[in-house]
């Protein structure tokens, strides 16, 4: 399993030697055992701000040898810091607020990590229990508020229950679909006296997550993978939460079948293997696109089916059959009925699939695969492969391009660099122009579409594995809705790298205006006031300056405007380790993400380039 | 448009009707009646939702989501044919000398009880399927409903069989 990015378990509620039951009996406060919690369920990096209500359990924080917390500057960093860390190591991660204000800020981060699955615990701090419903100072209803957005969620009043809750949270957002977990707990209960014995005893009867696949779908299953004659392997992000990749390559290697890996899913199958075709969706590759629509057969491991992959529905993959693999019960024929549906973990899932498809080819099954696996298919393949390949055009002007700037930052970093994106163009272009050989090095907010991610999710992927580079990948737009959390990085010793791709534009709005809205740029240009028409938003103001904002935060800032320094930057970038490092690249504006199927198209409709429609040989009037 | 009448046995928790009744509008769900009361295990409470769906994949998927929420432990679908189901209503219709008979003849019918009567009034309760209780209140309606309340359907299915048996062995393990 040398595929694997992390050796980490989820931490489950036992004791850390020998598995024996701790039998002493601690007299602490609720706060104590708050924290003593933390400590046994392995949490080890804390990302969080103190308030009022939350201000008990901070102070036995700063007692404990085992949790670090980082003081972030808002809590929306926290949480994004927190889904960062997770990604990065594969652990629990953990952020922590006071009530009210401090809870609401933790919103967004957790309903971005219930969209990407990933595990989360967020703790707040409640007003006293008495006060509860009386609309005192900083109360909000947390748990109402996030009802919708966590896997599970939890109210405290009681101090006793403080290592049974914690114990509950862990094990809920690690096991099955991973997700967000929230624990709100009342300051009476942190303050409370009370006694702390580890592990506590978890009561949770209605929670049986299913991770052994049924023996007889995935016979079905392999037999459809032998019959195939265009199959097609669609790997989402589960493969990477169920640390499947060594399994899906063996698999992928088995049957000879093009594998396409999602946007949460870059990493789990090597970008540079040749059975790779890209990744699948609005901005997917021609040839993955291309794949799912002319597919007989799509093999879904640990993805959903989301509308950004299939675009219209109901003219998605018209001819294929669908083996629908997930762990989620509940994804199964959400959005497209499957053929054959398979609950199950994916690494026991693509593990049977293995064995169940050797017995094919053993018993002489082979079927198209056969000789030269699928000839035919691959011929077409390849065909879409060579003429319609990932590129980008340089900027007439000799301005810089955002893809190559991308692209470059990739080819120089060194190696087990973990690249994290904001939400946008530069998104695109960091998943087309970075090659992603191994797992959890691509963190991004896929489901949610979170701009602001990166610098904070950064944050939480470097404090997590200190000996790795990370490179954050932003927007200009993306960068100034979280940029405060480089003070955070400055700090606390915590030193990414930050290349901000800045076309003084929200890139991505920009790009629907020009081919939708007729180039009415409404209030897309970032640094120029009301008066800009935006065709040029390049020439506004510089305000703010990046670099000196960047500089008054700590960080070593460089400013990037011509293709010449490029390299230079990037490796300067790369040779500081001592604190957090800025590039402002200012690129050309009219760059675009290109392949595209317009929203609420057919992916049929996939676009190369601004008015290329691939030629597939259907055009009616050829 | 089919109705279908889901049993849901949940862990007696605060909240749990809230995550209940908020999954089903997010997910785009009418709930066209809902009841909730303990069961013969205290820990255990039974909920009983008759939802309006336009097609059956759509029901499956909210059963799906029902039964991701932590604190549900089971999720059954009674069939109309076997299972009982009954509601009550509490109606106060317009009596006055010429017509109390009429009405009190109309509760015999459908074998309901006056429960309260005044100059001006009476008070009916009745028990029965949707359907029973619907004729009876067409038949009061000429007389005048003042006044009237009408629980969620409960429903329980036939024979010996107890949708409660195998969670209350999930809890028992777990405790």
């Amino acid at each position: 399993m040398t595929e694997q990015a992390t050796g980490a378990h989820h931490p489950q509620p036992r004791p850390r030697s020998g598995g024996q039951q701790s039998t002493t009996v601690e007299h602490v406060t609720g706060a104590q055992s708050l924290i003593r919690s933390l400590e046994e369920v392995g949490a080890e990096t804390v990302f969080g701000i103190p308030g009022g209500a939350i201000l008990p359990a901070y102070d036995p924080l700063m007692d404990s040898t085992r949790v670090r917390h980082v003081l972030v500057r808002h809590e929306q960093g926290a949480g994004h810091a927190a889904t960062g860390y997770a990604q990065a190591t594969g652990k629990v991660g953990v952020c922590m607020a006071t009530s009210g204000p401090g809870a609401t800020n933790l919103v967004t981060p957790i309903a971005d990590a219930h969209m990407d699955s990933v595990p989360l615990v967020a703790i707040t701090g409640q007003v006293a229990s008495k006060a509860i419903g009386t609309d005192a100072f900083q109360e909000a209803d947390i748990v109402g508020i996030t009802m919708p957005v966590t896997k599970h969620n939890f109210l405290v009043t009681k101090a006793e229950d403080i290592p049974r809750v914690i114990a509950q949270a862990f094990h809920i957002a690690s096991t099955g679909r991973p997700g967000p977990v929230l624990v709100d707990i009342a300051k009476d209960a942190l303050q409370a006296q009370t006694t702390f014995s580890w592990p506590p005893v978890m009561d949770l009867p209605g929670y049986r997550p299913v991770t052994k696949p049924h023996a007889k779908q995935i016979r079905e299953a392999a037999k459809l993978i032998t019959a195939a004659k265009r199959p097609v392997l669609y790997v989402g992000g589960g493969v990477l939460k169920s640390r499947a990749t060594a399994e899906l390559k063996v698999l992928a290697e088995l049957t000879g079948a093009p594998v396409t890996t999602t946007l949460m899913a870059l990493g789990a199958f090597p970008d540079s293997h040749p059975l790779h075709v890209g990744m699948p969706g609005m901005h997917g590759s021609v040839t993955a696109v291309t794949a799912l629509q002319k597919a007989d057969l799509i093999v879904a491991l640990g993805a959903r089916f989301d509308d950004r992959v299939t675009g219209k529905l109901d003219s998605f993959a018209p001819y294929a059959k669908i083996v629908h693999a997930d762990i989620d019960p509940a994804e199964i024929g959400k959005n497209r009925a499957a053929d054959v549906p398979i609950v199950g973990d994916a690494r026991e899932v693509i593990a049977d699939l293995i064995q169940a498809v050797q017995k094919e080819h053993s018993e002489g099954q082979q079927g198209e695969a056969a000789g030269p696996r699928y000839a035919a298919w691959w011929t077409d393949l390849n065909r879409w492969r060579e003429t319609y390949p990932l590129g980008y055009d340089q900027p007439g002007n000799g301005s810089l391009s955002p893809q190559q700037v991308i692209e470059r930052i990739g080819q120089l970093a060194p190696e087990g660099t973990i690249f994290a994106a904001g939400v946008g163009q530069h998104q695109m272009w960091a998943a087309h122009f970075i090659q992603y050989d191994k797992p959890a090095t691509w963190l991004n907010s896929g489901g949610a579409g979170t701009m602001g991610y990166a610098v904070p999710a950064a944050m939480g992927a470097k404090a997590g594995t200190p000996d790795r580079a990370v490179w954050a990948i932003d927007g200009d737009g993306c960068f100034q809705m979280t940029n405060q959390e480089l003070t955070t990085c400055a700090l606390n010793n915590i030193p990414i790298k930050v290349a901000i791709i800045n076309n003084g534009a929200l890139g991505m709005v920009r790009q629907w205006q020009t081919l939708f809205y007729n180039q009415r740029y409404s209030n897309t240009v970032l640094h120029s006031g009301p008066e800009a028409d935006g065709k040029q938003p390049s020439a506004g103001t510089r305000v703010p300056d990046f670099v000196k904002l960047s500089e008054a935060m700590g960080c070593h800032a460089i400013r990037c405007e011509s293709p010449d320094e490029l390299d230079k930057v990037i490796e300067e970038a790369n040779s500081i380790n001592d604190r957090p490092v800025v590039i402002d690249f200012i690129v050309h504006e009219d760059a675009m993400v290109w392949p595209m199927v317009a929203a609420g198209t057919s992916n049929d409709e996939i676009m190369a380039a601004r008015d290329v429609r691939p030629d597939f040989g259907d055009n009616e009037d050829d | 448009m089919s109705k279908h009448t889901l049993s849901v046995l949940v862990e007696n928790t605060p909240g749990i009707l809230a995550r209940i009744a908020a999954l089903f509008s997010r997910r785009g769900f009418n709930i066209d009646s809902l009841a909730v009361g303990v069961t013969e295990h205290p820990e255990i409470s039974r909920i009983t939702i008759v939802v309006n769906v336009i097609e059956e994949l759509p029901l499956e998927q909210v059963t799906k989501q029902l039964n991701k929420l932590v604190n549900v432990l089971k999720i059954v679908e009674l069939e109309p044919g076997q299972a009982v189901q009954r509601e009550l209503v509490l109606v106060k219709v317009r009596a006055d000398n010429e017509t109390r008979s009429q009405i009190v003849e109309i509760v015999q019918l459908f074998r309901a009880k006056t429960v309260d009567v005044s100059p001006e009034a009476v008070t009916i309760e009745a028990t029965g399927s949707s359907d029973k209780l619907s004729a009876m209140l067409k038949m009061l309606e000429p007389y005048g409903i003042k006044e009237l309340v009408q629980s969620g359907t409960i429903a329980i299915g036939r024979g010996a069989r107890s949708i409660t048996d195998r969670s209350l062995r999930a809890l028992d393990r777990s405790a």
